[in-house]
């Protein structure tokens, strides 16, 4: 099963012809993802990588069946490709594109929230590495090669943290369903409880990894999510116990600005919904596996 | 990105926001002259700094006369001023704003800022102003006004009218107060901005509605689109180091440790960190390499780093992931021999082409300690730490 993306999504990328859309393209198609073509305006018509190029995304919806996408798309036309990929009909949007102005990403939400829910696309990012079904498809850019199949399930608000997670687990043993990056921006396309919601659903995950940081409400909201309607296991780390209020640590959504935001903060909150907590980063490998054992 | 009181007041005049009669001064002379421009008796003269909390610290002195106006403008200018939002220390003054003392009716608060939970922009007003809302929210949170803004249509009038009443504002003012309101959306929402905060929102004497006080804070994202306000940007009122950082494309923040710390990727920068703390020591500082982490790149993060004198011990921590172990391998011998460092290096490498990387830094001959583990790293940067420390000692 899987969440998301198997080896079957009909993927396309958009800003295909570009430099690093070119790039990750490779990749993808190298890891076994089922990418049917891209958009670039204006270059509909070519072939580029040995695949079609469209003006639109909804020509590549009506000729090649695209379900997926991912917007490498730069910030300032960002949030255009992606609501233009919900209009569409694309299901499941990656934003990889990093520095979407915060007013643009409160348009995108309120454009998505105008489809009803079943027919409403799903965006991770904007600022993410993507979404990864180890063996059957990768939506990203991250290092494919150190993921292995398995049954935990990952959601991460960065991307060399959910590598090092999924190393960690990989030296031992243990597997990835789905590994979802939602990104570090202030207003995510969806927040750990979307995913979390996704991951409680799919038979194949059993036990869920949830990787957050300082900055917003939304690990605190997946903890209660997940105490009301979770059967399977939460593990959580929280990054930021060093980090000062008020500074911005790199994510544009890392930053204590109100109570409740700081990585202890958190924690003790978690605690209490009765999430397992890693006592620390080198330990998320070690804490998955003694959730996994119990069950 | 911050700027200071006098040019959210610039701005919030043009949408239409009543602000008192003021000029900038950037000395003495100039804000006496200032003063002799601006009519009446009274003057405020306020330190412009990326800070609130100004009055506490010292920084807004109100004078009676054109002497006392000169005597707080020496007292302020070039000075360095600590509040606590700005950490110990401190932030240098170099721009006074000398306004017409104003008589104060009644004092409000009002905010507009980008709600991460709503994903909307909330509206935020008391009738009990001057306090800070932080406070008030705990003491008495029913004096507190909350309205959600739609983002499809903006803010609407009734809505504006409800915090108008809420605020206590009489109604032969309400047109005032909802042009006011509605002035500062717009001006949030049409320049990118993330906060924008009035404390206190007056009631003057004669019956004005005045921003006595104003702070905008802008999406650094949207700089690009938001020309005029990128060139407020004031880089003296923000760490060197991170002024430094920002032209070199590296994401840096200065902290007070004495470990020294190069990643890549801001969760596990942090988290690496956290690492450094569990294991016992302080991280000097927070530094995102990014992700194309070229050897020139590497260098001018080591230099970064190192400008810190406190720093006693280094940590390089990468997951390459699109990287390559062997280039940033590479990028870090290059480094070290160019600088001549002189501090222990503790080196951390995973992810793609790992074993070649280890090669390149074992064959270099550089006295570079390697980890394989996060918790190993962490443990060994803060054991060469101590032992610095020890020898010293």
């Amino acid at each position: 099963m899987a969440i998301l993306i198997n080896e079957k999504t009909r993927i396309i990328v958009q800003g295909f012809t570009g430099r690093i859309g070119t790039f990750h393209a490779q990749e993808m198609i190298e890891y076994g993802s089922n990418v049917v073509g891209g958009v670039t305006p204006g270059k509909g018509g070519q072939t580029h990588l040995g695949l079609p190029v469209f003006n639109t995304v909804q020509e590549a919806v009506d000729q090649v069946g695209a379900e997926a996408s991912i917007v490498f798309v730069p910030p300032a036309f960002a949030a255009d490709s992606i609501m233009e990929a919900a209009d569409a009909g694309i299901q499941f949007c990656v934003s990889i594109t990093d520095g979407i102005p915060t007013q643009d990403m409160m348009t995108v939400k309120n454009f998505l929230r105008r489809f009803p829910k079943e027919k409403r696309m799903m965006l991770t990012g904007p600022n993410c590495a993507g979404t990864i079904s180890p063996g059957r498809a990768m939506l990203g850019i991250m290092p494919g090669h150190i993921y292995i199949r398995g049954n935990v399930g990952v959601v991460g608000r960065s991307g060399t943290l959910g590598y090092e997670a999924a190393d960690q687990m990989r030296l031992l043993g243990i597997g990835i369903s789905t590994s979802v990056g939602i990104g570090g921006d202030p207003i995510p396309g969806s927040s750990h409880r979307d995913v979390l919601e996704k991951l409680e659903q799919d038979p194949e995950t059993k036990v869920a990894l949830m990787i957050g940081e300082i900055g917003g409400p939304q690990e605190v909201e997946a903890g209660r999510f997940a105490k009301e309607n979770m059967s399977k296991p939460l593990v959580a780390y929280i990054a930021g116990l060093t980090a000062p209020e008020g500074r911005r640590m790199g994510h544009a959504g890392a930053i204590i600005s109100s109570a409740g935001e700081s990585a202890a903060e958190k924690v003790a909150l978690l605690k209490e919904l009765g999430v397992t907590i890693c006592p620390t980063p080198s330990l998320m490998g070690q804490t998955v596996a003694e959730a996994l054992a119990k069950l | 990105m911050n700027i200071h009181e006098y040019q959210a007041k610039e701005i919030l005049a043009e949408y239409g926001v009543k602000i008192a009669e003021g000029g900038l001064a950037y000395s003495v002379e100039e804000a006496v002259q200032r003063a002799r421009e601006i009519e009446g008796g009274v003057w405020v003269v306020k330190a412009q700094i990326h800070s609130g909390a100004r009055g506490k610290a010292g920084g807004i002195k109100v004078c009676k006369t054109h002497d006392e106006v000169e005597k707080a403008a020496e007292e302020l200018l070039g000075k360095k001023l600590v509040t606590h939002q700005t950490g110990p220390a401190g932030k240098m003054c170099s721009r006074l704003y000398i306004e017409a003392g104003t008589q104060i009716a009644k004092e409000m608060y009002l905010s507009f800022m980008i709600d991460r939970s709503s994903e909307r922009v909330i509206m935020i007003g008391s009738g009990q102003g001057g306090m800070e809302i932080e406070k008030l929210a705990v003491t008495n949170p029913e004096a507190i006004i909350k309205i959600y803004i739609e983002p499809a249509v903006g803010l609407q009038d009734f809505q504006a009218r409800t915090m108008a009443f809420g605020l206590g504002i009489d109604a032969a003012q309400l047109n005032h107060a909802v042009k006011t309101i509605k002035g500062c959306y717009r001006a949030l929402r049409d320049l990118d901005a993330n906060i924008l905060e009035i404390n206190p929102l007056v009631i003057t004497a004669t019956n004005d509605i005045m921003a006595l006080d104003a702070k905008m804070v802008f999406d650094e994202n949207a700089l690009f689109r938001r020309h005029k306000i990128a060139e407020l940007r004031d880089n003296t009122q923000v760490d060197s180091r991170e002024v430094a950082a920002a032209e070199a494309g590296l994401s840096y923040v200065g902290l007070d440790g004495d470990i020294g710390c190069m990643i890549n990727g801001a969760g596990l920068a942090m988290a690496t960190m956290d690492m450094i703390k569990l294991a016992g020591g302080e991280p000097a500082n927070f530094l995102d390499v990014g992700g194309g982490a070229s050897a020139e790149r590497t260098e001018k993060a080591f230099r970064l780093v190192l400008a810190d004198a406190n720093v006693k011990a280094m940590l390089v921590n990468i997951f390459a992931g699109i990287n390559r172990c062997d280039w940033i391998a590479e990028g870090v011998v290059q480094a070290v021999r160019n600088i001549d460092m002189k501090i222990p290096l503790v080196v951390r490498l995973s992810g793609t082409n790992v074993e070649e990387g280890r090669r390149i830094i074992a064959e270099s001959g550089l006295p570079i300690i390697t980890a394989d583990t996060l918790a190993e790293a962490a443990e060994k940067v803060v054991r060469a730490r101590n032992d610095v420390v020890a020898q010293n000692a």
